[in-house]
């Protein structure tokens, strides 16, 4: 695969090309609109579901409030089930572990269940490097590997495609991959199935080596658990003799029970289902039944640093159901490729910074991929208030302050290319704060109202090749109320004559 | 009862008489209104696009402003959810900064008597029937900060479905952001005029001859995409709409609030 997710362009210009693609906002629209009018429904039939996401916030919180404590639980408990346990500080650690143990094994196939940390770390390019061939066998994702692509959603890796191009896909691709598509496929869902099953049978029976992602990861039995519709991961969870599983400390909780409130909140705010069609869950090796051997590769990549931000952490409670992304109307706009990451919509425009740093121009510009409505944070089933994290990084953007980098406490620099609108900012807040000097320039305003372009230049261009202006009053309200109502309260608290005297 | 009124920056300079329907509005319902000239900007412009340290002092010039009164109105959703919402965040994150309470007490101050215009009608002064007349169809559009940050929930329909001569018209996908947000119309240009086109698209079908929100920044989004289609449909503030009688200047026409700085103020 040529894609790749780094060296996007910053989110304005990337959106720009995407906003105009007319199929891809009917794709998009159409699929998100159905799917965010089923979950409302799925969600409105448990009475309980601000109590359920209430305490699925509380449970991942305290979670990562004591990490250290349950990572060491949790690998005490895959070593005594027959498991092995590596850790990985970055995403190049994590790709040099996987790519050894699959050479240890002596294959050069592999067979994927759909797994976003594996994706985050690039993982199927470093294999592609040491000539290791990575299958995807989620139905989505196999259609986005065949087409060389990127994904563009958490949950419907191919939301951006339509049936056709599907179909194109497939009798383009399938043969050089393995079992080709029959000839004369059409567009039908069932038929489209029909091939991808054919195609990824022969590899379910012929590999070897399985590697997986995790939803959840239970601290005291060691037990890890994926959750999802086609049940092709319960076949590359069973079948192949070795069993990798990629998966961010994130997703640890303490106990087995805790799962009962997760397995709630996930089917219903992901695919509107009151349960998901298939739970796999396992604990180290079994003989006779399963992988005979297993690896769990915890990853760090950012999640320590992530976790040192007291507001910025709670995007590390996020389930990755992708509600939050349905519901956006940036993202159904921008599309996913545009936040230039594997997590894109309103989680991705914080995890993506957060995990990478702000540093770079894309990393700076998904905090402000947001017109901060707040449907994400009504919708996401673990409470993450994502506008307070968005308006929280964008402060780090501008004014930089105390962040930790590879477990470093450092102070970030505010970013540059943003000085005239701190200036413009500061000139603002400092105006407002003295009446007099600002009753000046209002009264300015006014007067030379007639004079005011229509269009703007600069960046207040934007504004106006779309919208109309609006003109500045003839009359402050300030003024009509000092000419009609005379002057202020009698204990002059009124700031008349006092301007810039505080 | 006296109440301070918070016109707001943006009504203050840009949309006088949606601050002017609220005074005649409110004294119309018996409440005296004072309006302190030390009032300034709440803020939010520069908080919601990360300058924090710039927004600190317009809290505490609020506070200054509106220590006296016990309850503070503003005609604006965005405004009242930056007070409520993000006062104690502003006040929380310098205390932690070891700049003292200052500003947490200033937030605390603030939050409890600041209301949006139609949560003050609703849920203090407890009308609904607010002896309205404005004979035009009119679709609303609830605005996010005032759906989700307040919580409004029905409080704007219901003071409209009282307004007699006006005949409400439901928005598609009302819910649904206008694109806005402040600085993101500047800085995702794209996005938001599409978001603007949407919506506006939704407004046309509804075949009303006005739009209205509790918030005119989110009208000046709308009012300027219907302008430059060159519609017909008139952006118009909620309080003015309530504010309207039958006798009244502003009962006749649908004002036009496009160019709504013409109003009253000459
Ligand atoms: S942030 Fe919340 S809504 Fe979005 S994917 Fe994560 S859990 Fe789901």
């Amino acid at each position: 695969m040529s894609g790749t997710s780094l060296g996007m362009p910053a989110f304005p210009r990337a959106a720009a090309v995407s906003t105009g693609d007319s199929r891809l906002r009917a794709n998009l629209t159409h699929a998100t609109h159905t799917i965010r009018d089923k979950r409302a429904r799925a969600v409105a039939e448990l009475d309980d579901w601000a109590q359920l996401r209430a305490a699925g916030a509380a449970v991942k919180d305290r979670t990562l409030r004591h990490l250290d404590h349950y990572l060491e639980r949790l690998e005490e408990s895959v070593v005594a089930a027959g498991g092995r346990v590596h850790w990985a500080a970055d995403a190049e650690e994590a790709n040099r572990i996987v790519t050894r143990l699959v050479r240890e094994t002596g294959e050069r196939e592999v067979v994927k269940v759909k797994s976003m940390a594996t994706q985050e770390i690039g993982l199927n390019e470093a294999l592609a490097e040491a000539g290791i061939r990575a299958y995807e066998t989620d139905l989505a994702e196999l259609i986005v590997q065949l087409g060389d692509d990127l994904p563009s959603h958490i949950l419907v890796p191919a939301i951006h495609r339509n049936r056709s191009e599907i179909r194109d896909i497939f009798l383009r691709e399938m043969g050089s991959w393995g079992r080709p598509a029959p000839e004369g496929l059409s567009d039908s869902p069932a038929e489209l199935a029909e091939a991808a099953r054919l195609h990824l049978r022969e590899k379910f029976l012929t590999a070897k080596v399985g590697i997986s992602g995790a939803n959840f990861m239970v601290a005291e039995s060691g037990t890890l658990v994926v959750v999802e519709s086609e049940g092709n991961g319960r076949m590359c969870l069973t079948l192949p003799e070795t069993l990798i599983s990629v998966v961010g400390i994130e997703k640890t909780v303490p106990t087995w029970q805790d799962l009962e409130i997760f397995l709630q909140l996930l089917p219903r705010s992901s695919t509107a289902e009151r349960m998901n069609p298939y739970t796999t869950t396992w604990t180290g090796t079994t003989d006779g039944d399963g992988p005979r051997t297993f690896h769990l590769v915890l990853l760090d990549n950012g999640r320590t640093d992530t976790l040192a931000d007291t507001v910025g952490r709670q995007a590390l409670r996020c389930i990755r159901c992708s509600a939050c992304l349905n519901v956006c109307p940036v993202y159904e706009r921008a599309g996913g490729h545009a936040y230039g990451s594997p997590y894109p919509g309103p989680i991705g425009a914080i995890l993506t910074p957060q995990l990478r740093g702000i540093e770079g121009s894309l990393e700076a510009s998904l905090p402000y991929a947001s017109s901060l409505c707040g449907a994400c944070y009504e919708v996401c089933p673990v409470a993450i208030d994502i506008p307070e994290v968005l308006v929280h990084l964008r402060e780090r953007v501008v004014e930089g302050g105390p962040v930790t980098r590879r477990g470093t406490r450092t102070v970030l620099k505010p970013a540059r290319g943003h000085a005239a609108e701190r200036a413009a900012m500061r000139a603002a807040a400092w105006a407002f704060d003295h009446p007099g000097a600002l009753r000046g320039g209002m009264r300015l305003a006014s007067r030379t109202r007639r004079l005011h372009p229509r269009r703007l230049p600069g960046p207040g261009r934007a504004w106006s090749d779309s919208r109309e202006l609006p003109a500045v009053a003839a009359e402050s309200f300030r003024d009509w109320w000092r000419r009609t109502r005379g002057e202020q309260r009698p204990d002059g608290a009124s700031g008349e004559g006092r301007g810039g005297v505080r | 009862m006296r109440v301070a009124l918070f016109v707001t920056c943006i009504n203050d300079t840009l949309y006088p008489r949606t601050g002017q329907a609220v005074v005649t509005l409110l004294e119309r319902l018996g409440v005296e209104v004072d309006f302190p000239g030390a009032q300034s900007c709440c803020g939010q412009p520069q908080f919601n696009t990360g300058y924090r340290h710039a927004t600190e002092p317009l809290v505490h010039r609020f506070d200054r402003a509106f220590r006296d009164y016990a309850y503070v109105v503003t005609p604006s959703g965005s405004c009242a959810a930056m007070v409520r919402d993000n006062y104690p965040r502003i006040g929380a994150k310098a205390a932690a900064e070891g700049r003292g309470r200052e500003l947490a007490d200033a937030a605390a101050r603030a939050v409890p008597k600041t209301y949006e215009l139609t949560e003050f009608l609703v849920d203090v002064l407890k009308v609904t029937d607010v002896g309205a007349y404005y004979p035009h169809t009119v679709t609303y559009h609830p605005t996010c900060h005032g759906l989700r940050m307040l919580g409004l929930g029905d409080r704007p329909r219901r003071l409209l479905e009282h307004v007699r001569g006006l005949e409400l018209r439901e928005l598609p996908g009302a819910e649904e952001c206008c694109g806005f947000g402040g600085t993101f119309a500047v800085k995702n240009p794209a996005v938001s005029a599409a978001m603007g086109a949407d919506k506006v698209r939704a407004v046309a079908r509804t075949g009303a001859s006005a739009v209205c929100t509790v918030d005119n920044s989110c009208l000046m989004h709308i009012g300027g995409t219907l302008a430059r289609q060159g519609s017909r449909v008139r952006p118009v503030h909620i309080a003015e709409i309530l504010a309207a009688t039958e006798d009244g200047a502003e009962g006749g026409a649908v004002p036009g609030a496009v160019d709504g700085a013409e109003g009253g103020a000459r």
